[in-house]
């Protein structure tokens, strides 16, 4: 396996976050892995991206310039990064957010309404994982034990009441 | 016969590179006494400053770092910080600790760094050659402020014990002299309470030594002295302006 | 781990005893990371009021004889520089990272290399060198700060991690060798003499010019040997290949990605990878591309690793530059470009 990722939004809408989840999928799962965040001074509301990469191999560039695999989680992301994605690549799109839509062919395009979704099953805050669930399904990258595992990793004790909702999180994902 | 007087034991054998006059010597010798008497030279850690006293590390018996110019205080944290359990003080001038060293004073005053500091105050730059200092007394002739130094345009004094005690990290800031025999013992007391401060973990002390420059002053040593009481002495007040010491008394 | 903090879990693995730092972008993990651990440990995590305050308490360590530490990004190191020509002149040991941000002035806070020449040529006045390691995986950021603690002390000169804002953020799997041995005897620490020995000095000041020459000529001859013992570098791929990437830190893997591409497109291109900037691995770097017909210095900076490359190659092969600064990361396909360019014009 060799897949370079790339997530994109704005800042507060957990796209580190879920970049972090696939990282330590790839460590559940003994991958070679890097994680490069890419964010604006703004800690909060700016444009924030973030690269990952999950191989077999020794990992050379960590940075994600031609992504396998695409998440946008706002318009400006999608225009932005929309046409770097591989042909054979999958794109991952929270249509709650974004209304357009690629004219790709060679492109696989995804659009899901995560974040509607999220608040339909009333797991506010969770569309990056219900992308993210999406797209372990759609890439066959990794199975939902492994996810879960990661999952554990990434959330801190103090929170690990929002396991359930992020596994739910998840399963939306895988299922829609 | 009995010895009544002799060199302290800290203080080294040797010939020091200060002016005639130059009250380095004194107080050199008064921290060797206070050294010597808690038995403390081989626990003693010194940082000297960049100025007349920079080479203060061959007079010393103690170990001793020579510090980049204003960096003692944040040397001496250093010191302090790896060996909380050796005495720490430094030695520093007013163009060392008031000028380009304030904000090492002043932040290792408030993080209540347990070390000593000794400051001596002659109001003028001695080993560059007579600059104005940043305690430079208003009116006082320097090379820098040939017409008198004019408030108007170079400011006013730095006034550090008075700045200082307005600190809670401060224990003790005391202002001495001297010019005279009880105003030397006067300051002898105050570093021999400064390294008790140290050796209570009671936090940062400064004792403020007003002293004197024949060289740069353009006066005789006598006549230095007379300045000190006359023109030094009316603008610095002596006095303690912080003693935690006082307050634990009282309770 | 975040290369920030890793390289932080190796310090107080190496037996770092004193941190001091000073809050600065992109290296303040570094600081977090440091105070939540270190008073854990019984050792010392200290905020200092400044830079300037940060290096003379890591001075204060450094010669009670403790391995102590600092880190800052570019504008902080600027300002560190005074204490750390004072502690080369001092023959102190100590450890000081830069994570490094674009520059001149405050600059930005994104990646970038552009203290190269501050790092090797000109960390403060007078005639002094540093240690410089270059890491370009988080990996690395762990094996060179043990490294640069043992030879830090083994030398008694100050040693640097010169990374950048991208290594600093990046996260990759980590481990953490296991550290026997983390402190050296200094018989020259001003740690009270307890009426034992003769008193130590730390110093700097010699006013005596032939004494000061003669103790710059020890520092010199010590330096030979650690030009001698120390220089590192990669090779990859080189021994047939016709353009060499010369490139360290975080680019050189960019950089091999390129390489990766070239060779699938057929171009016989090869990497060399200085790791320690100071001493620079010239050697290697000559024998790496003596069959060479070009060489490509790519940086994040206007080039300032060009003429070390140079002067490596004696000139004999032409040496091109591409790169960006001021915090851009170049890519893996400019880089190939500009391989592709120096095929084609062969």
């Amino acid at each position: 396996m060799n897949k370079e990722i790339l997530l994109a939004g704005f800042g507060g809408q957990g796209i580190l976050f879920a970049g972090k989840v696939l990282a330590y999928c790839g460590l559940m799962d003994k991958k070679e892995l890097s994680w490069l965040p890419s964010y604006g001074p703004e800690m909060r509301g700016g444009t924030a991206n973030c690269s990952v990469c999950i191989s077999d191999e020794p990992i050379a560039s960590p940075l994600v310039t031609e992504p396998d695999l695409m998440m946008a989680m706002n318009q400006p992301s999608f225009e932005k990064f929309i046409n770097k994605v591989k042909a054979g690549g999958k794109a991952f799109i929270d249509s709650t957010l974004v209304s357009l839509k690629s004219d790709r062919k060679e492109v696989e395009c995804h659009y899901i309404p995560a974040t509607q979704l999220a608040t339909d099953n009333n797991i506010n805050g969770t569309a990056n994982i219900i992308l993210i669930g999406k797209m372990i399904k759609e890439s066959g990258m990794f199975s939902f034990d492994t996810i879960k595992k990661a999952l554990e990793k990434c959330i801190s004790p103090k929170r690990i009441n929002l396991l359930g909702i992020n596994l739910k999180a998840v399963e939306i994902g895988m299922s829609v | 016969m009995a010895v009544v007087f002799e060199k302290p034991k800290s203080l080294i054998d040797t010939a020091m590179h200060y002016c005639p006059g130059c009250t380095h010597g004194i107080i050199h010798r008064l921290i060797c006494e206070v050294i010597d008497e808690m038995g403390i030279e081989g626990d003693t850690i010194g940082v000297c400053p960049v100025g007349c006293s920079v080479m203060a590390y061959d007079y010393f018996a103690c170990d001793m770092i020579e510090a980049p110019h204003g960096r003692a205080p944040a040397v001496a944290t250093g010191v302090k910080r790896a060996l909380p359990d050796k005495y720490v003080f430094t030695y520093q001038g007013d163009g060392d600790l008031a000028a380009i060293g304030t904000a090492e004073t002043v932040h290792s005053a408030t993080r209540g760094e347990n070390i000593v500091v000794i400051f001596v105050n002659n109001t003028i730059y001695g080993m560059t050659g007579g600059q104005m200092a940043p305690t430079t007394i208003p009116g006082q002739i320097t090379q820098t402020t040939p017409y008198g130094r004019d408030t108007k345009t170079a400011g006013f004094p730095v006034k550090i014990c008075e700045m200082l005690s307005a600190l809670d990290g401060v224990a003790l800031a005391q202002r001495t002299s001297v010019d005279s025999v009880p105003h030397i013992r006067e300051t002898k007391n105050a570093i021999r309470k400064a390294f008790d401060n140290q050796k209570n973990n009671r936090g940062f002390s400064i004792v403020e030594i007003l002293s004197t420059c024949p060289t740069n002053w353009g006066l005789t040593p006598v006549e230095s002295m007379e300045r000190l009481r006359t023109e030094c002495i009316p603008y610095f007040p002596l006095g303690v302006y912080k003693d935690i010491t006082e307050t634990e008394e009282k309770k | 781990m975040k290369g920030n903090e890793a390289l932080a879990e190796a310090a107080i693995r190496a037996g770092c005893r004193c941190y001091f730092g000073y809050p600065i972008t992109p290296q303040t993990e570094i600081a977090a990371y440091m105070a939540k651990r270190m008073p854990k440990e019984g050792r010392v995590f200290l905020q200092a009021e400044s830079e300037i305050a940060a290096i003379n308490m890591v001075l204060g360590a450094a010669s009670a004889g403790v391995r102590a530490m600092t880190s800052s990004s570019s504008p902080g190191i600027s300002l560190k520089s005074e204490g750390v020509s004072y502690i080369a002149g001092s023959d102190l040991p100590c450890v000081i990272i830069n994570v490094q941000r674009g520059g001149p002035g405050l600059g930005g806070i994104q990646p970038s290399q552009s203290d190269y020449w501050q790092a090797t040529k000109a960390l403060g006045h007078g005639d002094f060198q540093l240690l410089v390691y270059a890491p370009s995986s988080v990996q690395e950021m762990v094996d060179m700060v043990i490294k640069a603690f043992d030879n830090a002390d083994k030398y008694r000169m100050p040693a640097m991690i010169l990374a950048d804002g991208l290594l600093g953020q990046m996260m990759e799997p980590v481990s953490f060798p296991e550290i026997q041995n983390n402190q050296t005897y200094k018989p020259w620490a001003t740690n009270g003499h307890g009426n034992k020995r003769p008193h130590n000095i730390i110093n700097s000041l010699f006013l005596q010019a032939d004494q000061l020459e003669k103790l710059n000529f020890e520092r010199f001859k010590r330096y030979e040997i650690v030009k001698e013992e120390c220089p590192e570098a990669e090779t990859y791929m080189t021994e047939d290949a016709d353009i060499i990437v010369a490139a360290y830190g975080a680019v050189a893997r960019i950089a091999k990605s390129a390489v990766h591409r070239a060779r699938e497109m057929g171009i016989k291109a090869g990497l060399v990878r200085p790791i320690t900037l100071w001493p620079f691995p010239s050697e290697i770097i000559k024998k790496s591309t003596e069959n060479a017909k070009s060489i490509l210095v790519t940086e994040m900076s206007m080039g300032q690793m060009v003429d070390d490359i140079k002067l490596a190659v004696e000139c004999k092969i032409p040496v091109h530059f591409y790169g960006r600064t001021g915090g851009v990361v170049p890519t893996p396909d400019e880089v190939l470009n500009e391989i592709k360019k120096l095929g084609g014009a062969q």
